[in-house]
């Protein structure tokens, strides 16, 4: 192989080894019939945030699983503090203070902070009893640590996303991790919940623990980052103090180009009003309204954006829309016609389509092929009697896979081979096949690259120069800034304000998407008979 | 050699000549570091995919020589009639596994349908002085008529009442028992050849008749299988039942009517198990309440053992007829040989653990392979 010489990223061994808490060298990493990593040098500095980003497909998830002990390299090594080490598991890497919190939280909701915590690694009286009031008492103090004020024994199910994600942060700091491995930390926290992640980072840096930082954020990382390292196609792309770069320069590295303009495009006029939502209401368990009146209006050709917390209804108000919860009050009008009483398949018949923001939960079909995935919304079109013409569901299929650049080596391929934007593409396609009026996104670019985000974004511009209505949620105030023509803002159930796009600032949006938000962990909704009876039924099916 | 994936992903050329740059690649750049296990996946895959057809000729081949006469015609006329009374229920069972659920209530319907047909022929309707005595093709459509009918009850508790699959059937498996049994005080209904006088004869021929030499049975089951591979394959109806095994969440936000969809799935089964009560009292010429008792589970085994799996979303109807064949030879063929009825049990067992732990093999070579395709193409 070749000499680590030829490689272009030197600044590794220049930058003297005293900073440097874990090195990795010239490590290769193999799939059956892919290398992930290519002779791959990285550096974690003690007591800094090293940002990874790169994207989807890149080599992330693979650098961060071999520094977790997830995977092992299938060449090159790991330095912990200047001495090789083999980390055979994740137990092992533990054991040697690397801890990681992985974007899909592994925590168990039917049992308290402290369980959690503690799980599988318990504090335990000669091996069989477990010690609850030590396991309380470290708890806590590790709650205090991270700021929640919360009690050890809350159940995780009680807790907001962000809490959550503490817990597993206060999991990894339980270990005395010196190294944590923060994989896209914030993808599913609002802004405030950033910030607090954001001061337990810097707390934790001050107190020594190096932090390995993946995000697709990418003023996120300026901030926070104090170094970064760009993947693509598993080779380093740019290694860098974040002080000496900017983003553009991080895009050229992630991509190869530069970033694609979001701009609105100019001049295409609204049309009739679409669809309507007067005073729609879901009650929540307990009291109180999950949606609480909302009433909104959505013209042909218009985007909208939903700005809003996690919690702030935003889903729930979709699904009313969309006939989910046959018990919500209100009215819905979907281009004229009252939508009451009507289940969700004569909604979607009728122009509705959702693409949800929980795509492996609500969107794919993951045994089934990417074709299949397409069509399911839209079999009828294709079926003459009884009978699918597979020549026009195919000739359909390959049609959208060209014109939302899908990459897939065959339609027939299961979903689940793909990748994070690919898969959204594909739910999108299924979305259009139906020649919706209305198109719902939820959280349309969350947990996806950068370059299929450009595509979704130009392909919703697109849909709405033809005269789509479209409705989308989103946490991230540059994406909802960028894609509006109006923003409305959700918070605690209701409409808190509405932007024309032009005239929105970020601390105006912000300050509405907090109105009445509920700060305290008591109120959380109990969880009801019903959700678990479906999640069993599910479960056992 | 490093660079051979930039000139993959520019390669004009289409996915055959990927497939080729791919093999290349692998065999030059991998070989070094990992050991080569991934020789001839391709033909190894082909092997486990046609894992059921393979056994199926095993057990020909092997009984063809362990026992006599079994490869005459007279006896592969006969095992076709008794693997064709498990193809049917199989058939019904597999789309109801592939939506994701479970129907232990086949096993009673084939006794209650027998037990209508019986009684209907044998003792009519009363109704007040008079009896009302139904010509044979509408006994049959009634009996057909009660199976659909527990087909639909099980529908309803699952998709109205929210009661699981399992739970659901294995009710109504002792209600439909209860009744069959109920309907005749628990003595069989026998010598059903009917009264030229009340017009109910020609019964038995449901069972016995033949075309072509082949039994009346066998052909119901070609149209039938015919009928159902179709169904699966190519019609929006079967896509939808393979998309809720898949993720009915996601069915049912993309605009499938799951309830209504999963009724039918029920309904169909319990059809398919009327069917079987039918053929089962014409050939008998007489109808048992107890007939069918655990022929759900041949029926779930004949499913799984075609490559149906249990958490839905997965299996073919070549696939369960195909097994049903096997545990069809299998059984007549050791009968023929003369092993031990417990020692049959035992080997069907073994067999059926067999097929799933193949079907696991295959499912990781096959991801491995999907993997290499990917990585050929540069996602």
């Amino acid at each position: 192989m070749n000499a680590p010489g030829s490689n272009s990223n030197r600044h590794d061994n220049d930058a003297g080894f005293d900073d440097v808490i874990l090195s990795v060298e010239g490590v290769t990493k193999v799939y059956p019939g892919t290398i992930a990593l290519k002779e791959v040098n990285f550096a974690v500095r003690r007591g800094a945030v090293n940002v990874l980003v790169g994207e989807n497909g890149a080599g992330k998830s693979t650098m961060m699983k071999i520094i977790a002990g997830a995977e092992q390299p299938s060449m090159g090594r790991l330095l912990l503090d200047g001495v090789p080490v083999e980390l055979a598991s994740s137990a092992e890497a533990l054991r040697h203070g690397i801890g990681i919190v992985y974007q899909e939280l592994n925590l168990f909701p039917n049992l308290s902070i402290a369980e959690n915590v503690f799980i599988a690694h318990e504090i335990t009286r000669a091996g069989i009893d477990i010690d609850a009031d030590a396991q309380r008492a470290k708890v806590r103090e590790l709650l205090k640590r991270l700021e929640l004020d919360v009690s050890p024994d809350t159940l995780v199910e009680d807790l907001r996303i962000g809490q959550q994600q503490l817990v597993e942060i206060a999991k990894a700091l339980a270990h005395d991790a010196r190294i944590l491995i923060l994989d896209e930390p914030t993808s599913a926290l609002s802004a405030a919940e950033v910030e607090v992640l954001f001061q337990v980072i810097a707390d934790l840096k001050s107190q020594g623990v190096s932090i390995v930082y993946i995000s697709h954020r990418l003023e996120e990382l300026i901030r926070i980052g104090d170094y970064i390292t760009v993947l693509r196609d598993g080779r380093i792309t740019g290694h860098q103090p974040m002080a000496q770069v900017d983003v553009p320069w991080i895009v050229r590295m992630m991509v190869g180009r530069d970033t694609k303009d979001f701009s609105r495009p100019i001049g295409h006029e609204r049309g009739a009003e679409v669809l309507t939502a007067r005073n729609v209401s879901l009650p929540r368990k307990g009291g109180g309204f999950l949606v609480d009146h909302v009433s909104l209006t959505l013209h042909a050709g218009e985007i909208v954006g939903i700005y809003g917390l996690m919690g702030a209804g935003r889903s729930e108000l979709f699904e009313c829309i969309l006939g989910c919860h046959p018990h919500a009050g209100g009215e819905i009008v979907l281009a004229g016609q009252s939508l009451a009483g009507k289940p969700i398949a004569r909604r979607v018949a009728d122009g509705l389509a959702l693409i949800p923001e929980d795509r492996k939960a609500d969107a794919l079909l993951p045994i089934l092929s990417v074709g299949s995935n397409m069509t399911l919304s839209n079999l009828a079109a294709f079926a003459r009697g009884f009978d699918i013409r597979t020549q026009q569901e195919r000739a359909s299929i390959l049609s959208y896979i060209r014109d939302l650049a899908i990459k897939v080596a065959d339609w027939r391929l299961p979903v689940s081979s793909l990748s994070g934007g690919n898969q959204q593409k594909v739910v999108i396609a299924r979305a259009l096949m139906t020649s919706p009026k209305v198109l719902l996104m939820d959280e349309p670019s969350r947990g996806i690259d950068i370059g299929a985000k450009a595509d979704i974004f130009k392909v919703m511009r697109d849909l709405a120069v033809k005269g789509l209505g479209i409705l989308f949620v989103t946490s991230d105030l540059e994406e909802v800034k960028a894609l509006s023509d109006r923003i409305l803002v959700m918070s605690n159930g209701r409409i808190t304000a509405e932007f024309d796009a032009a005239e929105a600032s970020d601390n105006a949006l912000v300050a509405a998407s907090a109105v009445g938000h509920r700060t305290g962990h008591g109120t959380a909704p109990q969880p009801g008979q019903d959700g678990h009876d479906g999640h069993d039924r599910l479960a056992a099916a | 050699m490093t660079g051979s994936p930039q000139r993959e992903r520019d390669s004009p050329f289409a996915s055959s000549a990927i497939y080729t740059l791919e093999t290349l690649h692998m065999t030059v750049a991998i070989k070094s570091v990992v050991p080569a296990s991934s020789i001839g996946e391709a033909p190894l895959l082909l092997l486990l995919k046609l894992r059921t057809f393979i056994a199926l000729f095993a057990v020909l081949i092997f009984f063809s020589f362990a026992a006599h006469n079994f490869l005459s015609i007279a006896n592969l006329l006969i095992m076709s009639r008794h693997v064709a009374l498990n193809a049917f229920l199989a058939i019904g069972m597999t789309f109801v596994i592939v939506a994701g659920g479970i129907d232990l209530s086949v096993g009673s319907i084939v006794g209650l349908s027998g037990m209508v047909a019986g009684g209907l022929i044998l003792h009519g309707i009363p109704l007040g002085g008079y009896t009302l005595y139904l010509s044979v093709p509408v006994v049959i459509l009634v009996a057909l008529a009660a199976g659909v009918l527990i087909g639909a009850l099980n529908g309803v508790l699952i998709t109205r009442l929210n009661v699981a699959p399992f739970i659901a059937t294995l009710g109504t498996l002792y209600i439909a028992r209860g009744a069959a049994l109920l309907s005749s005080g628990g003595e069989t209904f026998p010598n059903l050849t009917g009264n030229p006088d009340y017009g109910t004869t020609g019964f038995p021929l449901l069972g016995s008749a033949t075309l072509f030499g082949v039994p009346g049975p066998v052909w119901l089951l070609v149209v039938i299988g015919l009928f159902a591979a179709y169904v699966a394959a190519r019609t929006p109806l079967g896509r939808q039942i393979y998309a809720i095994g898949s993720n009915e969440r996601a069915a049912q936000l993309s605009g499938v009517r799951v309830n209504r969809v999963k009724m039918t799935v029920y309904m169909f089964s319990g059809f398919c198990a009327a069917i079987v009560g039918l053929i089962i009292s014409s050939e008998l010429v007489a109808s048992h309440p107890m007939s069918g008792e655990t022929f759900e589970l041949n029926a779930i085994a004949a499913a799984v053992l075609g490559g149906t799996s249990m958490s839905g979303g997965r299996g073919k109807i070549g696939g369960t007829i195909v097994g049903a064949f096997v545990i069809g030879i299998l059984s007549d063929g050791l009968v023929m040989m003369g092993v031990s009825a417990f020692w049959q049990t035992v080997i069907k067992g073994v067999v059926i653990v067999a097929a799933v732990v193949v079907d696991q093999v295959q499912r990781r070579v096959q991801q491995r392979f999907a993997l290499q395709k990917q990585a050929a193409t540069g996602a």
